[in-house]
């Protein structure tokens, strides 16, 4: 019984549930950020319909903001402010704020508490930025990249945050282009690539894909020749797609069965290429993306 | 729904009056501690008022009034301008630039709002000013005619020049990138300090007088000199304020971006 959160931009269609994590996800330039501030009331869409929380993020606006939290992608900040007294700003503007040195702890954020903005690292700042978003106990926050450029120590802090929030009945809509990120937090992930929406489904959906379906990623010893995808592809035929991942790496989707691995290691004699490793798996969201695109998500 | 954890939502704006006075609290407070708007909003008009007066006792100004009286009032328009103009152009261009205002346009706080807490900062800063200005001229010497219509007169200027002022520093602020309007904001300072009628009043200006008396620099001066040297209402310089304050209104509403 999904209602909720009606999200359009530009041939982009998407609908949010209440209390899920869904995962906007595509590369840098994809439409991550536009289709977040269309939803925050930031940008007004050329064509289309949004609704978020049943009201116009435009006309609405008024009414919309105190109901949802907004973690922008950077800055934020006055750049003499202490990082303390900034949350605390902002909690000052809601009526029922979370307590400060909750966040303030949680976050990770003690240590600097009293440095002014412009000399907190970048990952204090994203913290900060999180912190910011939901300090006003929101129904709906939207964080954006909210662990670009994060240690994995922050990461994990983060991570844990937005569990928290979303057991806890937050709604969050959070975009990125890590895939780990999506996989382990999302319930639902849209894949968007240039403005349109290539794959909607939760991360098991889009990785399982067709039934049967895995992946086997060969790595080879030495560069192969730039024939050699195609050559790969020609060996193993129709119901398995060959990609390059590198110059010595190859994915092949399709039935990983001992015919096709077979297949693969004649192949790889044919071509007196060795190889240095085999791995047999599930497809990933990078594999989808890849596939879909005919890119690789980051690089 | 019955779960309730230490995030679950509760949402809501705070009460308008709280945002405003919270938004006016933060302000004043980085305005105080930045060193440069502090140097430009008391040690200027402290100087031009220490070393005006010092200098006007050797050249023969040929000034109705003493030199002190006559710079004072002078000196407190400046100071009004520095804060209301120079001050809040610069702070509001960097707020552009650092994403300040994108985020508190995510805020509960309403646009108005944050116009109303950073007038409520800019007075703060104003009555600051005073004070430091006034105690500064009565110690040397300082005799200002006081009279209730002078002093509501001064108010007036006050306020009215508070706002032609802002709404011509938001307009440059919302128009420039950052540092244009750090540029802008310090030379047309500079300018009007040295050619605007503010300090020293617009007839020893010779023919350009009746011009500089329409500028709002001019008619703040005149206004406070008005108010403190003859104890009248200085109608015509509040009549010359409003119409800045509007124009200064009508074209920062036409192009203030907030991004």
């Amino acid at each position: 019984m999904a209602y909720g959160d009606k999200v359009a931009v530009d041939g982009l269609s998407l609908t949010v549930a209440r209390g899920s994590v869904t995962a906007v996800l595509g590369p840098n330039g994809a439409g991550k950020t536009t289709t977040l501030e269309t939803c925050e009331g930031y940008r007004r869409p050329q064509a289309g319909r949004v609704r978020v929380l049943g009201l116009d993020p435009q006309a609405q606006r008024r009414e919309l903001l105190p109901r949802i939290g907004v973690m922008l992608q950077s800055g934020g900040a006055w750049s003499g402010v202490r990082a303390v007294e900034m949350l605390q700003h902002v909690a000052s503007l809601h009526a029922h704020p979370l307590p400060v040195p909750l966040l303030v702890e949680r976050l990770g954020l003690g240590s600097c508490g009293r440095t002014p903005y412009r000399r907190l690292s970048g990952g204090q700042q994203q913290r900060l930025a999180l912190a910011m978003a939901v300090v006003g106990r929101p129904e709906l926050v939207f964080v954006d990249e909210p662990t670009a450029g994060l240690d994995p120590q922050a990461r994990r802090t983060t991570w844990e945050l937005l569990d928290e929030l979303r057991g806890d009945g937050v709604t969050i809509v959070l975009t990125t282009h890590y895939m780990d990120e999506a996989e382990r937090l999302a319930d639902q992930v849209h894949v968007i690539d240039r403005g349109r929406l290539i794959a909607s489904g939760s991360p098991l959906e889009l990785t399982r894909g067709s039934t049967g379906t895995s992946t086997i990623r060969l790595v080879v010893t030495e560069p192969f020749p730039p024939s050699a995808p195609g050559s790969l592809q020609a060996t193993l035929g129709e119901g398995t797609l060959v990609q390059a991942l590198g110059a010595q790496s190859l994915l092949i989707t399709g039935p990983a069965d001992a015919t096709t691995l077979a297949k693969v290691s004649t192949w790889c004699d044919d071509q007196g290429v060795l190889p240095e490793s085999l791995s047999l798996g599930q497809r990933t969201l990078e594999d989808v993306f890849l596939q879909l695109t005919g890119r690789e998500l980051v690089g | 729904m019955s779960h309730t954890g230490t995030f679950s939502p509760r949402p809501g704006a705070a009460p308008l009056g709280r945002m405003v006075l919270s938004q006016a609290r933060m302000e004043t407070r980085l305005l105080l501690r930045n060193g440069e708007q502090l140097l430009l909003a008391v040690v200027v008009p402290l100087i031009v008022l220490v070393v005006g007066t010092e200098a006007a006792t050797h050249v023969d100004l040929d000034l109705a009034h003493s030199p002190v009286d006559t710079l004072t009032p002078g000196v407190l328009a400046l100071a009004v301008m520095s804060t209301s103009f120079t001050s809040l152009a610069i702070a509001t261009g960097f707020e552009r630039r650092y994403g300040v205002l994108k985020r508190l346009g995510s805020s509960p706080l309403p646009r108005a709002g944050l116009l109303a807490g950073k007038v409520g900062s800019l007075l703060v800063v104003e009555v600051v000013q005073a004070v430091v200005v006034c105690v500064a001229a009565l110690v040397l010497g300082w005799s200002p005619t006081l009279s209730p219509v002078g002093l509501v007169g001064a108010l007036a200027c006050a306020l009215l020049g508070t706002a032609a002022f802002a709404s011509l520093g938001l307009f440059v602020a919302g128009a420039l990138r950052a540092e244009a309007t750090l540029a802008v904001a310090n030379l047309v300072y500079l300018l009007l300090l040295a050619g605007g009628a503010v300090v020293i009043p617009a007839t020893s200006y010779g023919g350009a007088g009746p011009l500089l008396a329409a500028l709002p620099s001019g008619a703040l001066g005149a206004g406070m000199r008005a108010a403190f040297l003859d104890g009248s209402l200085p109608v015509v310089p509040l009549v010359v304020l409003a119409a800045w304050a509007a124009v200064g209104t009508i074209l920062t509403v036409r192009t203030f971006r907030w991004e």
